[in-house]
This record gives C-alpha cells, sequence and structure tokens, in this order.
C-alpha cells in the first residue's frame, strides 16, 4: 500500500521542479498558458503546474498557502489579499475584456450599444441573462454593470435573471441551451467551441475592460510555499520575455491578451 | 492429564434441554455415552434428534441442565481438548471451494500438523475413502456419495474419539449409503464412538449397538439394540417400529 | 444524434491515435482508481468479515452508517481530505495536496465503505451455510474470516467491482485534492469536465466512451474469469 502511494507520488519518479500556480478557470480554458508554460519551462526548467479555479477559490487557496503563486483578475479581492498580508508583490500582468454574448437575432436590441444601456435593455425585455453567480471575478464585473444601468437583479430578475453558480465554460453551455444573454471573457469566448446561436452583441465598451494580477503567495505565512522559484515565474511573466509570449497567443489570428506590465 | 487419555469419553447429560424463544425443543434428557458403541438415536421428525447432535458436540449450548465430558479421570475436561476429539457429519456437507485434497489439508492445517505432513496423511485419507483419483477435483462438482465420503475422509484425520452424523445418507442413492456405512464401520473398528441419527430403520438395524429412541423432545428410552428391535419398553418407540405413524 | 456520432468517431480517432497526453490520462486514472481499490480491499475485506462475524456493542450503527456512506458525496469527501492535506492543515507538510497520491486518499475514503458493506453482507450469508461446519471443524475467528473471505471470493469480486466503477467515475473528489493539473493530475473524469467546460462536446463525450469503453473491459475481464472458475469450483 505504501509502494503503491510511493509509486503515485509524482515526486518519486523523477525530482522535478515546480510550483504550483493558481489560476482562473477562464486563462486555463482559452489556452494560454498551454503557450506559456513551455516558453517558461524551456528558459528555467520548472514546471509550473495550474490548477484553475474562479478568482475566489484561487485566492482561498493562496491563503491557505495550497499554491505558490496566484494568476486571477479581481482587482479589489487582490488588494485586500495583500493587504490581509496573504501575498506579496502584487504585478499587472496583461488584460483581456468582456464581451457580452446573446442570441444572434438579439431580441432585446441591443447589438452595438453601450453595455449599461445593453443591460437595461435586457432588463426590460425580460430576456434571459445567463449569470456566473460563483462570485468570481467575472461574476463580480457582471454586478457592477448592472449597479452601473440600474438594475437590481435581485429583486426585478425573476423569470429572466438565472444565477448558475458554475465556471464559465458551464455558464456558456447553459447559455448556448436556452438562448441567453451572458458575460464571457473573450479568452474563453474565442476557444469556446459550444456556440450553437450565441454570438457576440456587445463588445469595446471600456467598463468592460479586464486585468490580469500576478501575486506571490507570502513565503513568510507558510512553511512550503517555493518562494524562490515561484518569484522566477513572477518575474519572467511580467518581464519581457513573458509579456512578448503573452502578446504571441493567438487564437484564429485574433490577440486575447495585451501584455500591460509596467 | 489429556495427552495420555484413551478418550474423552464418557459423555454425560444431566437433565439437559433446549429452549429458543419460549418454545422448548427438547428437555430433560440424562444419558450417558460410552466409548466403543455405536448409538443410534432415533424418533420421528421433530423429536429433537439433530438438536441433540449438536449439543452434545458443543454447536449449541443447552438452556437447562448440563453436558459432562469425563475422560475417565473423574473430573470434567476444558472445552478446548474436548473440541479437537471430535468430529461432526452433516446431512448435507458443507466443503470448502477449492480441490478436495485441500479440503483435508485445511483440517490438518487448523489442526497444526507442520505443512510438509499435511499431503501425504490427506492423500492417505483419499485413498481411504476411495477417493484418491479425485484428489485434485473441486470438491463442490463432486457428486452428492463422493461430497459425503469426503466429509468422512475429513473427520478421519481428526482422529476424533467420538464423531456424530447427522443423517448422513439421506439424500445419497443406495450405493453411496453402502459406502458410508461402510466408513462408518472403519471408524466403529478404529476405535472412534459413532453417535447418528437416521431415518433408515434397516439402516439403524445393521448398524447400532444401542439406541436413543426421542419424541416431541423428550428421551423415551435408550436401550441394547438387540433388545431394542425385539421389544421396545415403550409404547411410543413400539408404534414408531411397526408404522413409523408416531407423531 | 448528430453530436453522437461525432463523439464516437472522436473517440475511435482518440482511441486508434494513441495520443501520448491521452494515454497518460488513461493510466493515471487507472492507476490512482486501481491502487484506491486494492487499499480499500485490504482495509474492507476483513472489516467487513469482521462485522459480520462479531457481534459488539454498536455494531448495528457502524453497519448502517457503512451502508450510509456508500453514498457518500465525492466533493464532500474531496473538501475533507483537501483540508487535511492542504499546508494549512494537519498533514499539510507531507506535501501531497494536488498529487496522485491525494486522489488515491480520496477515492480510497469514497470506496471503502462500498467494499466493506458488500463484504459484509457476503460473508454474513456464506456463515449461514459455513457456520457449523466452520464451528465443527473448530477454526479460530481469524482462520474463519480467511476462510470465507477465500471461499466468497467470487462474489467479493463484485464488491471490489463495484467499488472500482464508482472510483473511476467520481470527478468532484480528485477535481478537489489533485487539481485537474494537466499531465500531472488530470484523469478522465476532470479532462471531461474541463472539455465539457471548454465546449467541446464531441471530445468530452469522446473521452466519457473511452472511460466507459474502459471500465467494461475491466469489468468483462473479471466477469469471464470469475465465470470460468466459478464453473471450474462449483
Amino acid at each position: 500500500m505504501l509502494a503503491a502511494m510511493l509509486l503515485l507520488s509524482p515526486g518519486a519518479w523523477a525530482q522535478e521542479r515546480f510550483i504550483t500556480l493558481a489560476s482562473t478557470t477562464s486563462t486555463e480554458q482559452s489556452g494560454l498558458f498551454g503557450h506559456l508554460l513551455p516558453l517558461f519551462k524551456a528558459e528555467t526548467g520548472i514546471d509550473v503546474r495550474v490548477v484553475a479555479v474562479g478568482t475566489g477559490q484561487a485566492l482561498k487557496l493562496g491563503e491557505r498557502g495550497d499554491a505558490d503563486a496566484l494568476l486571477v483578475h479581481d482587482r479589489a479581492g487582490e488588494d485586500k489579499f495583500v493587504a490581509e498580508g496573504f501575498g506579496i508583490d502584487r504585478r499587472d500582468v496583461m488584460y483581456n475584456d468582456f464581451v457580452v454574448v446573446g442570441p444572434a437575432a438579439d431580441p432585446a436590441g441591443i447589438k452595438g450599444r453601450g453595455v449599461a444601456e445593453a443591460f437595461g435593455r435586457i432588463a426590460a425585455a425580460k430576456a434571459p441573462f445567463a449569470s456566473r453567480g460563483d462570485d468570481s471575478g467575472t461574476h463580480r464585473s457582471e454586478l457592477r454593470i448592472w449597479k452601473t444601468a440600474g438594475v437590481d437583479v435581485k429583486a426585478a430578475g425573476a423569470g429572466w435573471y438565472r444565477e448558475l453558480g458554475s465556471g464559465m465554460g458551464p455558464t456558456l453551455n447553459t447559455a448556448a441551451g436556452m438562448n441567453a444573454h451572458a458575460l464571457a471573457d473573450r479568452g474563453t469566448w474565442a476557444s469556446f467551441k459550444n456556440r450553437q446561436a450565441l454570438t457576440i452583441l456587445v463588445e469595446g465598451d471600456k467598463t468592460l475592460f479586464n486585468p490580469y494580477g500576478s501575486i506571490l503567495v507570502n513565503p513568510a505565512r507558510h512553511a512550503g510555499v517555493k518562494a524562490a522559484d515561484a518569484a522566477a515565474w513572477h518575474r519572467w511573466l511580467t518581464g519581457p520575455k513573458g509579456q512578448a509570449a503573452i502578446a504571441g497567443f493567438k487564437i484564429g489570428g485574433e490577440q486575447l491578451f495585451f501584455p500591460d506590465a509596467r | 492429564m489429556t495427552a495420555e487419555m484413551d478418550s474423552i469419553l464418557p459423555l454425560e447429560l444431566d437433565g439437559v434441554g433446549f429452549a429458543v424463544g419460549g418454545r422448548t425443543l427438547l428437555s430433560g434428557v440424562s444419558l450417558r455415552l460410552e466409548a466403543g458403541s455405536r448409538t443410534i438415536v432415533l424418533g420421528p421428525n421433530g423429536a429433537g434428534k439433530s438438536l441433540l447432535l449438536r449439543l452434545c458436540h458443543g454447536l449449541l449450548e443447552p438452556t437447562e441442565g448440563r453436558l459432562r465430558w469425563d475422560g475417565g479421570v473423574g473430573q470434567p475436561l476444558p472445552g478446548a481438548v474436548v473440541r479437537r476429539r471430535q468430529a461432526m457429519v452433516f446431512q448435507r456437507p458443507v466443503l470448502l471451494r477449492r480441490s478436495a485434497l485441500d479440503n483435508i489439508r485445511y483440517v490438518l492445517g487448523l489442526m497444526g500438523m507442520p505443512r510438509h505432513r499435511r499431503r501425504e496423511v490427506a492423500l492417505e485419507a483419499l485413498d481411504r475413502f476411495g477417493l484418491a483419483g479425485l484428489a485434485g477435483r473441486p470438491a463442490r462438482v463432486l457428486s452428492g456419495g463422493e461430497q459425503q465420503r469426503l466429509a468422512l475422509a475429513r473427520a478421519w484425520v481428526v482422529e476424533p474419539d467420538i464423531l456424530f452424523l447427522d443423517e448422513p445418507t439421506s439424500a445419497l442413492d443406495p450405493a453411496s449409503t453402502l459406502a458410508v456405512e461402510l466408513a462408518i464401520q472403519d471408524f466403529h473398528v478404529a476405535g472412534t464412538k459413532i453417535v447418528m441419527t437416521t431415518h433408515d430403520l434397516g439402516q439403524a438395524r445393521r448398524l447400532a449397538d444401542e439406541v436413543v429412541f426421542l419424541s416431541h423432545g423428550r428421551l423415551v428410552e435408550a436401550s441394547p439394540a438387540a433388545r431394542f428391535f425385539k421389544g421396545p419398553a415403550s409404547g411410543q418407540a413400539r408404534a414408531f417400529l411397526d408404522g413409523e405413524l408416531v407423531c | 444524434m448528430h453530436d453522437l456520432a461525432a463523439a464516437l468517431s472522436t473517440a475511435l480517432a482518440l482511441v486508434t491515435a494513441f495520443d501520448p497526453l491521452m494515454l497518460d490520462i488513461v493510466r493515471l486514472s487507472v492507476l490512482v482508481s486501481g491502487a484506491a481499490v486494492l487499499i480499500a480491499a485490504v482495509i474492507g475485506l476483513p472489516l467487513g468479515a469482521v462485522l459480520a462475524l462479531t457481534a459488539f456493542p454498536g455494531r448495528g450503527v457502524l453497519v448502517v452508517l457503512l451502508n450510509a456512506f456508500m453514498g457518500l458525496p465525492p466533493v464532500v469527501v474531496g473538501l475533507a481530505v483537501y483540508l487535511l492535506l492542504s499546508r494549512a492543515g494537519p498533514l499539510g507538510e507531507m506535501g501531497l495536496l494536488f498529487t496522485p497520491t491525494a486522489m488515491v486518499m480520496a477515492q480510497t475514503v469514497l470506496v471503502l465503505p462500498i467494499v466493506a458493506a458488500l463484504s459484509r453482507q457476503v460473508v454474513a450469508d456464506l456463515w449461514e451455510e459455513y457456520g457449523e461446519q466452520l464451528r465443527s471443524l473448530g477454526a479460530s475467528r481469524p482462520n474463519v474470516v480467511m476462510t470465507l473471505l477465500w471461499d466468497g471470493r467470487f462474489s467479493l469480486l463484485t464488491a471490489v467491482l463495484a467499488g472500482f466503477g464508482r472510483a473511476s467515475a467520481e470527478v468532484g473528489a480528485v477535481m478537489i485534492v489533485g487539481g485537474n493539473i494537466s499531465g500531472v493530475t488530470r484523469t478522465m473524469t476532470t479532462a471531461i469536465a474541463l472539455e465539457t467546460s471548454k465546449g467541446d462536446l464531441p471530445l468530452a463525450l469522446g473521452l466519457g466512451l473511452i472511460l466507459i469503453g474502459l471500465v467494461t473491459a475491466v469489468n468483462a475481464a473479471v466477469f469471464l474469469v470469475g465465470q470460468a472458475a466459478r464453473r471450474r469450483m462449483g
């Protein structure tokens, strides 16, 4: 039994150098890591193991010391994480943007409008809307837009506003299934294959800006954190090579993430 | 004291009874079973014959009265000693899902025989009961008669002082029945006390040295076989012998 | 119908291509679930037998709990094992979180009640048949346990298979304690969940078909071996 366990622990096969990165499903599902990590590994020999969860859960993993570094997108949550001493050295990495997807027939008539106005029209038409409902970075952004639009979804959402409590992909699957609107990050949408009748209806509004930050988990809080290797990743990602690699990641010729480290 | 003892017998039953769930199935049985002789337990269905065997063998504890293995040493023998020197063959033998040979080896293992000797002893026992050719066959696919002989071979290696048999031939054809009776004879010649129940009066006449007759959970009479079959003391036994219609 | 056909052809393409990534995922799934079932059997079979054969105060409660735990929610088990192995948890220093070992631990917890509860039933039934004979032969308690487990081996194999089915099909526990890390802790089920999230339904379903095929193959192999052995042993 012990032998079986040893056999299965990856460390027993090779003394591999790796760090654990907690990141978001949207980043993982866009395919960005498949592009970045081999480049980083080739340069440093460090393997980055990505645990992809919602931003809220990623921050929680960092709090408990179960990850060595984070790559997430919720500025308010990130700042709180650092302020409370769980993380250090938050840096801007890149941004992408959100898009509002919905039925190509555009029943609420929102195509090409500003996002706040579009949300107002969706509410007025009581057109179906699929919300992540999982306290993720995307969900938090969506709630801010409803607020700007002056719509109280809790009070007025009955019958058309659905909180799914799921990740980005599952939410899009559900939205496609019930022909509903949804707020999605461009990366996930670009690589999403089960679109059915959905298409992008609103994009380019500056409120849809979606910045990502890289944070190191504070090694002073947890003994096991691999501070040196995590810092190497952190510096690489926000340095010229990492930034160039981010800019070079394209799906169907389209750039999905825009580096913005200073 | 136990090592040089010839036999754990005699077995003395003193007012032995058994009740379960408020129903008395056997009561007030006082009886002395001596070494050497073949005792056949007779009686109609439900008389408590099988129950008596199980109580004697120690599979059940009496709810009244007591049993005493004497060993001729004047004081009761401890249970662990008694247990190892008796064996029982059931109406339907329970054989393990392994070969005939391994069924015997299993018992030898339980007895603590050194591993290297078991095979030889087991083969010898199989041979004695005409099963040498079936040693490697799975016990569960043997015929009913072969299974019962295997059960007897399994009992044989125990070298018991006393062998209980609970209707060992009731499910067998005449040829197999004969083989079992011959096997019982072997045990008898080797000095093993036989205590057996049967419904077959012919078989009882052939084998019995003494008869214990039960009816309705009570001991009606215990007499030498010759006397019992010539003229039983009790009316119930007489009726049983005449027409087997006692209830 | 069209989706199913697409899934089927995707599955076929995946299998015939012997994609190394794919093979890694399949191998990890089998290794993790296999190890969990092995450990659960080593503990669960004797445990079930002892529960069937010994009377002690509280046994009834234990049996009810065991039966109820056959339906433990994988997510809850995953969460419990996560809290145990987290660096902030009691076993955090072992560094097992997000490793296959952690996945084996979680699945062992899931499978153990199934193996133990079903073994208890099998052994209890066998004891009905064997009890008098074994007591007559003077078998000791440990001996009885071993004998009944061996003689019940064909039925017990079914219990173990049920455990394997449960382990290889669950996603909730391995997702949480394994983290679905590509190339390290990605199994068939977490890969299926991921591909579903990406909306690549044919690929997800294709992987699902391979998983079903795998579990069916394992069951068929055991069934055939069991049949042959049962015919031989009676």
